[in-house]
C-alpha cells in the first residue's frame, strides 16, 4: 500500500482549497476596520491552522513515524521559545524604561 | 501504518535504514529542517524586536504593498499542491506527470522569485535599502534569507525534472523526490509566517 491510501489527489486539492480561502480570509480581515482590535489573534490562529495543514498533509507528518514529528516539533517548540523569550526581554526592556 | 511499512521496505531494501527502521535521508533532512526552524526564528525575532523603531522612513505601512504579496503566497501555495502532485505521481510510476507537476513546481517558484526581484527593485527606487532604517535592514535580510532557500529550491527541482527527462528518475527514487518536497513545503510554511507577520501585521 502506498501513500495514496491515505492521502488522496482529492485531499491534496481539498487542502489547497482551504489554503487558498484562509489567505483570503487574513487579506479580508486585513482591510476590515472592524477587526483591527482583534487583527493580530486572528491573523496568527490563521497562520497557524495553514502552517499546521502544510505539515500535517504536505509533508506527510500525519501519516508517517511520530518520530519525524519529534524532530520537526522538538526545535520548533524551541523557535517558538526564542521568539516568545526575546519578545518578552525587549518589549519588557522598552516598558520599563518608559514606564508605560 | 501501510505508509511508513511501504516507505521503510524501500528504505531497508536501498541501504538506507536505521536501526529504528526509518529511511535514515529522511531522519537527518527532517533534524536539518529543524535546524532551519531556529534560523528562521532568530530572524523573525531581529524582525519583531526591531519592528517599529526606525527612526527614518520609509515605514512598513507606506511601502508593503499587500495585493501584490497575497499573490505571491498564493503562487507559493500552489507550488506546494505541485509539488505533492508530482511525489504522488511519481510514487505510482506516473512518470509524465511526475515530470510536469515537478516542472510546474520549479515554474511556480520562478514566478515568486520574479516577484521578490520586483518587490525588491521597487522598494529601493522608493529608498529603502538594506542600510537605511531598522525596517529595510531586518526586512531584507528576512526575506532575502527566504527567497534564497527558495532558489534552492528550484534549482533541486531543476535538476530532479532534467534527470526524470533522461530517464534517471523513476518510483525507485520517490524518497529522493519526498526529501526535495520536505524542503520545498517548508519554505511554504516559513512564507506563511512571514507574510502574517511582516506583511499583514504592521
Amino acid at each position: 500500500m502506498t501513500e495514496q491510501a491515505h492521502a488522496t489527489t482529492g485531499t491534496y486539492l481539498r487542502v489547497a482549497a482551504i489554503l487558498v480561502m484562509i489567505t483570503l480570509i487574513e487579506v479580508g480581515v486585513f482591510y476590515v476596520p472592524a477587526f483591527q482590535s482583534a487583527l493580530v489573534p486572528v491573523l496568527l490562529v490563521l497562520s497557524a491552522v495553514k502552517f499546521a495543514l502544510v505539515v500535517m498533509f504536505y509533508m506527510h507528518l500525519k501519516f508517517d513515524n511520530r518520530f519525524f514529528t519529534f524532530l520537526f516539533g522538538g526545535p520548533l517548540l524551541l523557535a517558538l521559545a526564542v521568539v516568545t523569550g526575546l519578545l518578552f526581554i525587549f518589549y519588557g526592556t522598552v516598558r520599563l524604561r518608559t514606564g508605560m | 501504518m501501510a505508509y511508513n511499512t511501504d516507505t521503510h521496505a524501500v528504505a531497508a531494501a536501498h541501504g538506507h535504514a536505521t536501526f529504528m527502521g526509518l529511511d535514515n535521508r529522511k531522519m537527518a533532512f527532517w533534524a536539518f529542517i529543524g535546524s532551519e526552524c531556529l534560523l528562521f526564528a532568530s530572524l523573525i525575532s531581529t524582525y519583531l524586536v526591531y519592528k517599529g523603531r526606525s527612526l527614518v522612513g520609509p515605514y512598513p505601512h507606506e511601502i508593503l504593498n499587500i495585493p501584490f504579496t497575497s499573490f505571491s503566497t498564493f503562487d507559493l501555495l500552489m507550488s506546494s499542491l505541485a509539488m505533492v502532485l508530482a511525489l504522488a505521481a511519481i510514487q505510482r510510476g506516473d512518470m509524465k506527470q511526475g515530470k510536469i507537476w515537478l516542472f510546474v513546481t520549479a515554474l511556480l517558484g520562478l514566478v515568486f522569485l520574479g516577484g521578490q526581484y520586483w518587490e525588491f527593485s521597487h522598494f529601493v527606487h522608493e529608498g529603502l535599502g538594506l542600510t537605511t532604517n531598522l525596517f529595510g535592514s531586518t526586512f531584507y535580510v528576512l526575506t532575502g534569507t527566504h527567497g534564497a532557500h527558495v532558489t534552492v529550491g528550484v534549482i533541486w527541482l531543476l535538476t530532479l525534472w532534467v534527470q526524470a527527462l533522461r530517464g534517471k528518475l523513476g518510483p525507485e527514487n520517490a524518497v529522493t523526490v519526498e526529501i526535495t518536497g520536505l524542503y520545498w513545503h517548508f519554505v511554504d510554511v516559513v512564507w506563511i509566517v512571514i507574510f502574517t507577520v511582516v506583511y499583514l501585521i504592521q
